[in-house]
């Protein structure tokens, strides 16, 4: 059945934020430590041990892709919801700080992912389960 | 009628978000096609016309959740928070391949932790050019070059003062947008190619939404690798920024 993909999605969630809120509580900040990188997590290792035992249906996924290709779509509105004005309004600090931060990421992000060893060998060559509900998408 | 359309908009947000964003894709697919051939993904084309729209919201309303406060697209609010936008991410790690986020583990903490650094060093330094010479508005900046939460939970908690509160709120912002449109263009330049890759973007790049949009608008296999780094990234920066950052700024400028 569809829902159990859904529901094991939205226990890994709830659990994942709970997780990460404990965790933000013990460790003293006033946030989520991330829930959702926990909760990610939380659905691999629930994956990978529901296929290993075969209870795994493939309607049973479907409930949890159909999320995972709304993905964009969730993007998209949320671009349309934020506070574009006031960042705009920012003035040079913000713009100069916000560029410069940018940038240096930038640079670092490509040094580092120049010491990859075999960087031809791109995602298409790694048999990446298939969610056939993205081939639109690509 | 007018009204009776009206109405049936506002009770039915979610659903008419659906029909709206549906229309944006459709309509960025097309022009990403027609007028580029295909060489600007239609996703980047899409979160591009979302800021826009935005933009035009936050003027409307003069409120800050842009086309979200409009009654008429309140339903965007919804499809594009915390909530959804969350359980999308979760659900893009049914994609994940354990052995490629495995492998790249250590190189992802390892940008998490110069993603908190980097910016906020950057972020504290221009904030101090331009006068803002005091530990608490220098960390506060610098917190926001972080992202957008990290700023307000820093400056919150070392009794920072509402303008560079807004200030740092307008930095992190900022920054989203850069690497939400910045992404896709800058791609070859950042490597960005492997689950490697995508988790030390992840890291260093920072803001799940900046992360998320971004990614999505280059490649979309990509996705679930950043956004698992990423998402460590606002609770590392609030866990950082008002103890060992601000101290360091503290006793470097006094």
């Amino acid at each position: 059945m569809i829902i159990y993909g859904t529901a094991l999605l939205a226990v890994c969630h709830m659990l994942g934020i709970v997780l990460g809120d404990l965790l933000g509580h013990a460790l003293g900040v006033k946030t989520n430590v991330g829930g959702v990188g926990i909760a990610m997590l939380l659905l691999i290792f629930a994956r990978l041990y529901m296929a290993k035992k075969a209870i795994l249906p493939r309607l049973t996924e479907v409930g949890v892709e159909y999320w995972g290709a709304m993905y964009i779509p969730v993007v998209v509105a949320m671009a349309a919801q934020q506070d574009m004005v006031s960042a705009l309004r920012g003035g040079p600090v913000a713009l100069l700080s916000a560029a410069a931060a940018v940038g240096v990421c930038a640079c670092v992000i490509a040094v580092i992912n120049r010491t990859e060893k075999n960087p031809t060998e791109g995602l298409a060559a790694t048999a990446t389960p298939a969610n056939d509900l993205l081939t639109e998408t690509e | 009628m007018l009204e009776i359309i009206q109405k049936a908009l506002v009770q039915n947000g979610l659903v008419a978000a659906f029909a709206l964003v549906g229309l944006i894709v459709l309509l960025s697919g097309q022009i990403s096609r027609r007028l580029t051939m295909g060489r600007v993904h239609g996703s980047a084309i899409a979160i591009m016309i979302g800021l826009a729209l935005a933009y035009w919201g936050g003027t409307q309303t003069g409120g800050h959740k842009g086309l979200a406060d409009m009654s008429l697209f309140g339903g965007i609010g919804l499809m594009g928070g915390a909530m959804l936008r969350d359980f999308a991410i979760v659900a893009t790690a049914f994609e994940v391949q354990a052995t490629e986020a495995r492998r790249a583990g250590l190189i992802g903490a390892v940008s998490l932790l110069l993603g908190t650094i980097l910016p906020f060093i950057v972020g504290a330094t221009i904030a101090w050019s331009f006068g803002y010479s005091d530990a608490v508005s220098m960390t506060t900046i610098g917190a926001g070059a972080v992202t957008y939460i990290v700023g307000p939970v820093t400056g919150a908690a070392i009794g920072a003062s509402p303008d560079v509160m807004a200030l740092s709120i307008a930095t992190g912002l900022v920054k989203a947008i850069f690497v939400m449109v910045g992404t896709p263009i800058a791609a070859r330049f950042l490597a960005l190619k492997t689950p490697r890759s995508a988790m030390v973007f992840g890291g260093l790049a920072g803001t799940v939404s900046g992360v998320s949009a971004g990614l999505a608008a280059t490649d979309r296999k990509l996705v679930p690798y950043g956004a698992l780094v990423a998402t460590f990234h606002t609770g590392l920066g609030c866990f950082m920024g008002p103890s060992v950052l601000f101290l360091t700024t503290k006793a470097i400028v006094g």
